[in-house]
């Protein structure tokens, strides 16, 4: 199970926060701040495989982040994942932004954090993976807008 | 995509405030703002308000009053609204808050929506927030989408099922023949939906895993269609087809072949098949290639099976990819125990990533590195090992330290032993506190490397004299064992000749040294007062020393010192026995009762030395005892053997003959101190001292007694003249 999807930025600003368990808002903030501190004390060459923090589960969970340019992807998941399966899915993910956003940067994901989240509504849902298949998941989402557009200009 | 302009604004708005003050007072007007038209009535750009809500919320301001906000937005006809709706009920309500409750209707109206994507709005709020009342309320709505829909709902229905049966565990027999129906499905999210179902039902209830044991055939096929097919376009991911539900999959079969014989048969051939054609170039392969291996490990596989799985984790380790060997060698820490011989194949590469660049790389090779350490590769292991604690990252060193610690104490010879403890001993403060007594215990008990052990100390001395339990032991050492070092030679070291001049140009480096501890200077000093038995020429210089520090700050030392200042000059005959020592601070044992006291002195003066080290309970007959001292119902008993030429093993015995308890009870000899509490239910005690007479000078003891009995203390002195066992010139 996916505990948490974070995304943000190489000063530790969140662009996107998706918790699948409930915690408070100081918590989630903590969260955040203790995940950008343990990743970006990386190396570039070391494994992307973390042991979590005191926060955010215990021995059983794990941090799996990725690093692109001036963004960290981070997901936190239970043993009950394959590590190198979430790899991929990052990358299934980053790849999926880029065709809907056109060469995404770190401004469209601050300016439309909103679409950000429908993209991943349509991947992960309640902590599990739901949809790998990239040209599906783009499929879903282009027609989910067109009914938003078609609402909005009567 | 059409952008929410409103939004866009605020958000260009808060970047654009420098300070953390600014834009706080930014969003502090926005939030009024939002709140005042939450008030309103329903306007066109609700959608918009409530996102910059949750864009507030995600920077980590209070956003708790849209709560009620989001109820109407999810109740609204509007797919944009309720869109805004039901993130924000996500992102904002749980299932503690009230207003979690006032959504289950509106879900339940979305179920049953004519718009997929309402439906799909709809079910992926309940998973993500669904409490256990919604669970249960919607499960049959859920079970119905199971079956009749789209693959699209069917896909995102079969995940909600899973949650609900977190949630709700009797649930999980409602979906059982839905999730079995699925698996004959087509279209892949779907199957992959259906797959992580069935693991949920299967890991929740024990007789549900044996029903779906009879699927393993399906779940063959479907694999065989995966991994055998030729090119499918839209599935395809470098190559492989549909990775993700590849690797689901087979966790599946991991599950139900499980200590299971007929499913792990049925599944062999097929996993031969992966573990032999995937293509391991890329990330994808390798990750279809370890859930494999994973399985293989996991199920009763054949043994020719297994070998091949531990190969190809063998050849993960060799990969270029950090992340694979990391994975391959987390798989190996699993299976060490059960195949061992199977690992050991792998060491080489192993010990070298204890010099990966990596200190996740290098926790897990350390954790394995101990896990393999056996009799036949112990020596290479250890050097290894020791190379590693000299140059690992300060977070591992306590750990590696205890590990080697650990390994070396259940097969190493007492030479290795040592050196193994000097090594740790130089490790310094990360080890733990009982290595100065234990290291020390083991120097005695290893009496033939004695020789060996005082000169590897003495240049680590030399060396290094920072890290003080390394110190401790080598004064200890050339105290004890000083006429080794200062006779040179020696059969397993290369000679090197040591004056008595070094020796005390060693510890006198020590003792001015601002570097050692009251606790290290201890040692040193005692050690200086031995050496003053064991060499001849150099006695004036010790006693200097020793005088000097008669004025020391530190009460402690100047205490010590004055006493073998005293020592030098009224007691000298008495000098020699201080030959044979103790070893200070060691674990008291349990049959005492009480804490044995430090090698602190004690407060009623004249004392001389501790001889805490001598105190085995071993219970020895004493030979012929003949009664010492006998008064007020306590009596002292004296009896001795000869253990040697020069050796003598002296025993004495007190015993509590009154019907009080007797505490504090102190005996102090000559040369023997020993001050400890008498357990008030024992009746007697049994000391055993060893004393060295090598020039067979006249022995003599006197024994002060001073104990509290009733209130009040008692102190006796009695002189022992004439020991049993030995003849008037005490030979």
């Amino acid at each position: 199970m996916i505990k948490a999807i974070l995304i943000f930025n190489n000063h530790g600003k969140p662009r996107l926060s998706k918790f699948y368990e409930h915690y408070s808002e100081d918590t989630e903030q903590q969260i955040i701040r203790e995940t950008f501190h343990l990743v970006s004390k990386r190396d570039e060459n070391v494994c992307n495989f973390l042991e979590g923090g005191m926060l955010i589960g215990g021995s059983d969970y794990r941090l799996i982040y990725r690093h692109y340019a001036t963004l960290y992807f981070v997901f936190c998941v239970d043993s009950s994942e394959s590590e190198l399966g979430i790899l991929d899915l990052i990358q299934v993910f980053v790849e999926t932004l880029d065709k809907c956003f056109e060469n995404v940067c770190e401004l469209d994901l601050i300016f439309h954090v909103d679409k950000v989240h429908n993209i991943l509504a349509e991947m992960v849902m309640g902590g599990m993976v739901l949809e790998t298949n990239m040209n599906e998941i783009i499929t879903q989402v282009d027609s989910q807008n067109k009914m938003e557009k078609s609402e909005q200009s009567p | 995509m059409s952008p929410s302009v409103p939004l866009q604004e605020m958000i260009r708005a808060i970047r654009s405030a420098r300070t953390q003050c600014e834009e706080r007072g930014v969003i502090q007007r926005e939030c009024a703002a939002i709140r005042a038209q939450f008030r309103q009535a329903d306007n066109g750009g609700r959608s918009h308000n409530l996102a910059k809500l949750l864009y507030v919320h995600m920077l980590g301001y209070p956003a708790h009053f849209g709560q009620m906000e989001c109820v109407r937005m999810i109740a609204s006809p509007r797919y944009s609204e309720k869109r805004v709706g039901y993130l924000g009920a996500m992102m904002l309500l749980d299932e503690k808050q009230d207003a979690s409750l006032l959504i289950t209707n509106s879900i339940k109206n979305d179920l049953a929506h004519s718009n997929q994507y309402v439906q799909s709005l709809a079910l992926c709020t309940l998973a993500c927030m669904g409490s256990a009342e919604m669970c249960r309320d919607l499960a049959p709505e859920i079970d119905r989408l199971l079956r009749a829909s789209n693959s699209y709902i069917k896909k995102k229905a079969a995940l909600c099922a899973v949650h609900i049966v977190r949630k709700v565990h009797e649930l999980g027999e409602l979906f059982a023949p839905a999730a079995r129906s699925l698996l004959s499905e087509k279209n892949h999210g779907v199957l992959h939906g259906a797959v992580v179902l069935i693991i949920e039902l299967c890991e929740r209830n024990p007789e549900t895993l044996e029903r779906f044991r009879k699927t393993v055939p399906d779940l063959v096929q479907i694999m065989k269609g995966l991994v055998l097919s030729g090119y499918s376009p839209e599935h395809d991911v470098a190559g492989i087809s549909d990775p993700f539900l590849q690797v689901r999959i087979l966790r599946l079969l991991r599950i139900l072949g499980r200590n299971n014989e007929g499913a792990s048969d049925a599944m062999n051939d097929l996993l031969a098949q992966v573990a032999t054609n995937t293509d391991s170039t890329k990330t994808v392969g390798n990750a279809v290639l370890y859930e494999t291996v994973l399985t293989v490990l996991d199920i009763k596989s054949e043994s020719g099976l297994r070998v091949l799985a531990v190969n190809i984790l063998g050849r993960f380790l060799l990969n270029n990819d950090r992340n694979i060997r990391y994975i391959a060698m987390t798989s190996l820490q699993k299976i060490v125990g059960t195949d061992h011989n199977a690992v050991q194949r792998h060491r080489g590469t192993i010990v070298d990533c204890l010099k990966d660049q990596d200190a996740s790389v290098k926790r897990r090779a350390l954790e394995l590195s101990l896990a393999l350490v056996s009799a036949s590769n112990i020596r290479s292991m250890m050097k290894e090992l020791l190379l590693f604690l000299s140059s690992c990252p300060p977070e591992l060193r306590a750990h590696a330290a205890s590990g080697i610690f650990n390994a070396a104490e259940r097969r190493v010879t007492p030479r290795r032993h040592t050196n193994v403890h000097v090594h740790l001993a130089r490790a310094g403060g990360d080890v733990r506190d009982e290595t100065v007594p234990n290291l020390i215990q083991l120097i005695t008990n290893a009496s033939e490397l004695h020789c060996y052990t005082v000169h590897k100390l003495y240049r680590a001395l030399l060396a290094d004299i920072s890290q003080q339990s390394l110190v401790q032991v080598a004064c200890w050492c050339i105290g004890e064992y000083g006429d080794l070092l200062l006779r040179g030679d020696c059969q397993e070291t290369e000679p090197v000749q040591v004056t008595e001049d070094d020796a005390l140009d060693a510890l006198e480096t020590v003792l001015q040294s601002h570097m050692s501890s009251p606790a290290t200077r201890g040692f040193a000093l005692t050690a200086t007062m031995k050496l003053s038995t064991r060499i001849t020429d150099n006695v004036d210089r010790i006693r200097s020393i020793v005088s000097i520090y008669g004025s020391c700050i530190d009460v402690e030392l100047q205490q010590r010192a004055v006493e073998y200042n005293a020592l030098f000059k009224k007691y000298d005959h008495m000098r020699y026995a201080m030959k044979k020592s103790t070893c200070p601070t060691l674990q008291p044992s349990p049959a005492f009762g009480g804490t044995a006291p430090g090698p602190s002195v004690n407060t009623a003066g004249g004392d001389l030395l501790d001889l805490l080290g001598g105190l085995e309970l071993t219970p020895l007959a004493p030979a012929d005892p003949v009664p010492v001292y006998d008064k007020g119902g306590v009596t002292l008993t004296l009896s001795c053997e000869k253990q040697s030429d020069t050796g003598l093993t002296v025993t004495l015995t007190a015993s509590n003959a009154t019907d009080s308890d007797i505490s504090s009870f102190t005996l102090q000899a000559a040369v023997p101190k020993v001050g400890l509490p008498l357990p008030p239910a024992d009746a007697s005690l049994l000391t055993m001292v060893v004393l060295n007479n090598p020039n067979k000078v006249n022995l003599k003891m006197r024994v002060r007694v001073s104990y509290t009995r009733l209130g009040s203390a008692f102190q006796d002195t009695v002189q022992i003249d004439s020991f049993p066992g030995l003849d008037a010139a005490g030979r």
